[in-house]
C-alpha cells in the first residue's frame, strides 16, 4: 500500500501531463452516422447521435469536459447548459455558471442534483455511465479526438442531440476552411526554406511530448513538420524524452504548451543547462502557446494552428 | 496470560453478546445517517419517513418524490452497502493478518493483493478503457481480483520454497519483493501510458463513489464466505499465538491454518478491492480499536472487526462524500486522514506498555 501510494504521488505528477493533454488516442464513439429524423428546418425528436438517443431537446445539459463545454457554447447550445465542470473555463459563460463539478471525480448526487436530461463526459471514471442511466440520465461519451474528422464529427453529434445541427455543421465546413487558409498560407513559406523543420513540442516541464499520432501531432504534420519525438518509444504517444534527446536533436523549432501549468517561457527555456546553442533558442523559434486550446479538441484548435502558421512565418522571414 | 484470560471466558462472553448488540445498533444508525446524508436528493429528514412508507402495510406521506427516492436507491444505498462489505472485508481481515503472523502493523495487503490489484487495474486502464466500454463483464474487477490473487499466490510459493522452517517471516519478506517488483512493473506500465495517470491514480486511493448494486452483487459471496471462513478460525488463531512452536506441540497444522486464513482473507480483499480500490489503514485501525476495548482474544476480535470495521467505513464515506460537494473526497484519503494521527497514538500507547 505504502509503496502503491507513492507510485500514486509520482503519478500525480505526471498528471500535470495527462491532465492538460487529456486526449488519448483512443477509437472515437461508434456511431460514425449522424442519423436525425427531420424534415422540416426544425429538428425532430427522437434523435440518435453518437449512440444516445433523446426523446425531446435537451435543455439541461451538465458537460464534464472542458472541450465540449466549448463546442457545445459554439454551436449555440449555451442557453441549455446548465452546469459543467471545474475546467470548463472557457467561453465566460460557462465560467459564469460558477458550477465546479469535477470529470475525474464525479460526485454522481451533486449531478444529478442538477436534474439533468442530457451529460456529456470526455470519459468514464468508473460506472459513471452504468449509473446516470440508472437515474434515466441519457449520456453522451466524445472520447478525446485523434483526429480533425473525429472532432468534427462529434461537434455535429452534439449539434443534433441539441437541436443545433445546422449550426454545427456551419461551424465545422467553417473551421475547415480556416485551417486550410492558414495552413495554404505557410505551407508555401515553409517549403521556400528548402529544409524539413523539426519540432518538439513540450507538454510540460519535465519533458513530457507528444507524437504525430496523437491529435495534436497531426496539426503539426499539416505544415509538413517533423517531430522529434517520433518513433523514440514505440507505441507510446506521450513519451517523455530526456533533456539529451533533445538538445541532440536540436530541433528548429520548441512550441511550449506549458504556459499555464508549469509557467514556462522563451526565457525560462534558454537559461536550462545545455539549451543555450539549441538553434531553436539561438533563432529565439521558441513558441508560447495556451496550455488549454492545445490540450482540446474543440472549436478553438482553429486558433493553435493560426498560431503555429504565424510561427511558421516568423521561421521562414528569419531565414 | 492466555489462560488467564480464558478463566474470564463466561464473562467476557456475555460482555461480548453484549458490545455485539450495541455494535449492531450503531452499524444500524450509521447506515440509516448513511442514506440520509448526500449533496443532493430528498432532504435527510424525509428518507427515515419514507423507509417507514417503503414498509409493507404502512402508508406514510414523506413527501420524497420519485426522482429524489431514485437517487437515494440507485445512487446512495449501493455505495452503503458496499461501505458495510468493503469494511468489514477489510477490517476481519486485517485482524486474521495479524493474528497469523503474530505482527500488529500488518495490514491485509502485506502479501501483495494490493499491489497485484493495482498492476492488474493498470493493465486494463492502459489496454485502453474506452475498447472494453460495451464488453458483456466489465474487466476491470475481474483483472484486479486476478491480479491480486497471482500476487499473492507468487508469494506463497516464493515464501514456501525458501524456507523449510515454520517461519512466518519468509512468507512477509517474499511479500515485500512481489510487492516491488509488481510495484515496478506497474510503474513502468503508467509511465509508457500516462495518458490514464489520472484515471490509475484515481482508482488507487480507493473509491466508493463508482458503487451500483452490479459491485454488490458481485462481492457478496466471496465476501459472506471468507468472513465465515475466517470466523471459523478465530480459536485457532488464538493457540497461534502462544507461538508457532507451541502451537504445533498443541497438535495444530500451523501450515494447514496459516493458508486457509491467509486464502479466505485474500480472497474477500481481493474482491473488495476489485470494486473500491485500494483503501487503506481500515485493517489497521479497526482490528486494533477493537483491542483496546476487548483484549487480544481473536474470538472476540474477529466478530466485533467485521461490525465496527462496518460502521467505520459508512461513517468515513459520508464526508467523503459531501466535503468536496460538487466532487468527491477519494474515500482512501478520509480513511488515512483519521488513520495516521490514530496509528500514532496506537504506537505511543503501545510504547507506554512496553
Amino acid at each position: 500500500m505504502k509503496v502503491l501510494t507513492r507510485a500514486g504521488f509520482a503519478g500525480l505528477f505526471i498528471c500535470a501531463a495527462a491532465l492538460f493533454a487529456a486526449c488519448s488516442e483512443t477509437s472515437s464513439t461508434t456511431d460514425t452516422t449522424v442519423v436525425v429524423d427531420t424534415t422540416v428546418s426544425e429538428v425532430a425528436y427522437p434523435v440518435t447521435a453518437g449512440g444516445v438517443t433523446l426523446e425531446t431537446q435537451p435543455m439541461r445539459i451538465v458537460s464534464l469536459s472542458p472541450t465540449h463545454t466549448e463546442m457545445l457554447y459554439a454551436i449555440g447550445a449555451g442557453d441549455q447548459v446548465v452546469a459543467v465542470d471545474e475546467y470548463s473555463n472557457f467561453p465566460a459563460e460557462a465560467v459564469a455558471l460558477g458550477t465546479k463539478l469535477s470529470g475525474y471525480e464525479p460526485n454522481v448526487e451533486s449531478i444529478a442534483g442538477y436534474e439533468p436530461d442530457l451529460v456529456v463526459i470526455s470519459y468514464d471514471p468508473g460506472n459513471l455511465v452504468e449509473q446516470l442511466n440508472s437515474l434515466d440520465i441519457p449520456v453522451y461519451i466524445g472520447n478525446g479526438a485523434s483526429s480533425f474528422e473525429q472532432a468534427y464529427e462529434q461537434i455535429e453529434q452534439l449539434g443534433a442531440l441539441t437541436g443545433h445541427l445546422d449550426v454545427a455543421v456551419q461551424l465545422t465546413s467553417q473551421m475547415q476552411a480556416d485551417i486550410d487558409a492558414a495552413v495554404a498560407a505557410s505551407s508555401v513559406s515553409a517549403t521556400a526554406m528548402g529544409e524539413s523543420i523539426t519540432y518538439f513540442y513540450e507538454l510540460d516541464n519535465t519533458y513530457y511530448t507528444v507524437t504525430s499520432n496523437t491529435f495534436v501531432g497531426q496539426i503539426f504534420e499539416l505544415f509538413g513538420l517533423k517531430n522529434i519525438a517520433d518513433g523514440v518509444e514505440e507505441g507510446n504517444d506521450y513519451p517523455q524524452l530526456s533533456s539529451e534527446v533533445i538538445v541532440s536533436s536540436n530541433p528548429t523549432m520548441i512550441f511550449l504548451a506549458d504556459t499555464k501549468c508549469c509557467a514556462q517561457t522563451p526565457e525560462t527555456v534558454s537559461v536550462r543547462d545545455g539549451w543555450q546553442k539549441m538553434d531553436a533558442v539561438v533563432n529565439k523559434n521558441i513558441v508560447q502557446l495556451d496550455d488549454d486550446i492545445a490540450s482540446r479538441w474543440g472549436p478553438r484548435v482553429v486558433e493553435l494552428v493560426k498560431s503555429i502558421s504565424d510561427a511558421l512565418a516568423l521561421v521562414a522571414a528569419g531565414n | 496470560m492466555l489462560r488467564a484470560k480464558d478463566n474470564f471466558a463466561p464473562r467476557a462472553g456475555t460482555r461480548v453478546a453484549y458490545l455485539s448488540l450495541v455494535s449492531f445498533a450503531l452499524l444500524a444508525i450509521a447506515v440509516l445517517v448513511g442514506t440520509m446524508i448526500g449533496p443532493a436528493g430528498p432532504q435527510w429528514w424525509r428518507v427515515p419517513i419514507e423507509l417507514v412508507d417503503r414498509l409493507p402495510l404502512i402508508t406514510v406521506d414523506s413527501g420524497v418524490s420519485p426522482e429524489e427516492w431514485n437517487i437515494v436507491w440507485q445512487i446512495r444505498m449501493p455505495r452503503v452497502v458496499l461501505a458495510v462489505l468493503v469494511g468489514a472485508m477489510l477490517s476481519v481481515a486485517g485482524a486474521s493478518y495479524q493474528g497469523v503472523f503474530r505482527n500488529p502493523l500488518v495490514d491485509p495487503y502485506l502479501l501483495g493483493v494490493a499491489a497485484g490489484a493495482g498492476l492488474g487495474a493498470t493493465l486494463v486502464f492502459a489496454l485502453r478503457r474506452s475498447a472494453t466500454e460495451n464488453w458483456l463483464i466489465d474487466p476491470l474487477p475481474l483483472a484486479a481480483f486476478v491480479g491480486g490473487l497471482v500476487a499473492v499466490f507468487a508469494t506463497y510459493m516464493i515464501g514456501n520454497t525458501f524456507s523449510k522452517a515454520r517461519s512466518s517471516a519468509t512468507l512477509v519478506l517474499a511479500g515485500i519483493a512481489v510487492t516491488s517488483l509488481t510495484t515496478a512493473i506497474q510503474t513502468f506500465v503508467l509511465q509508457r501510458n500516462n495518458d490514464v495517470v489520472r484515471q490509475v491514480y484515481g482508482w488507487i486511493l480507493g473509491r466508493l463513489s463508482s458503487a451500483t448494486w452490479g459491485d454488490v452483487r458481485l462481492i457478496l459471496p466471496y465476501v459472506v464466505f471468507s468472513c465465515v471462513v475466517l470466523l471459523m478460525h478465530r480459536r485457532l488463531l488464538d493457540v497461534l499465538r502462544v507461538g508457532d512452536d507451541e502451537a504445533t506441540a498443541l497438535g495444530m497444522n500451523i501450515r494447514r491454518v496459516r493458508l486457509t486464513v491467509v486464502l479466505a482473507a485474500t480472497l474477500g480483499t481481493a474482491a473488495a478491492v476489485a470494486v473500491s480500490g485500494l483503501i487503506g489503514f481500515v485493517g489497521i485501525i479497526v482490528p486494533h480499536t477493537v483491542r483496546l476495548i476487548v483484549g487480544s482474544s481473536y474470538r472476540r476480535v474477529l466478530p466485533l472487526s467485521i461490525l465496527c470495521g462496518a460502521i467505520f467505513l459508512v461513517l468515513a464515506d459520508i464526508p467523503s462524500r459531501i466535503l468536496a460537494d460538487p466532487a468527491e473526497t477519494p474515500i482512501g484519503v478520509v480513511t488515512a486522514f483519521f488513520g495516521a494521527p490514530f496509528f500514532l497514538l496506537l504506537l505511543r500507547m503501545r510504547k507506554n506498555q512496553v
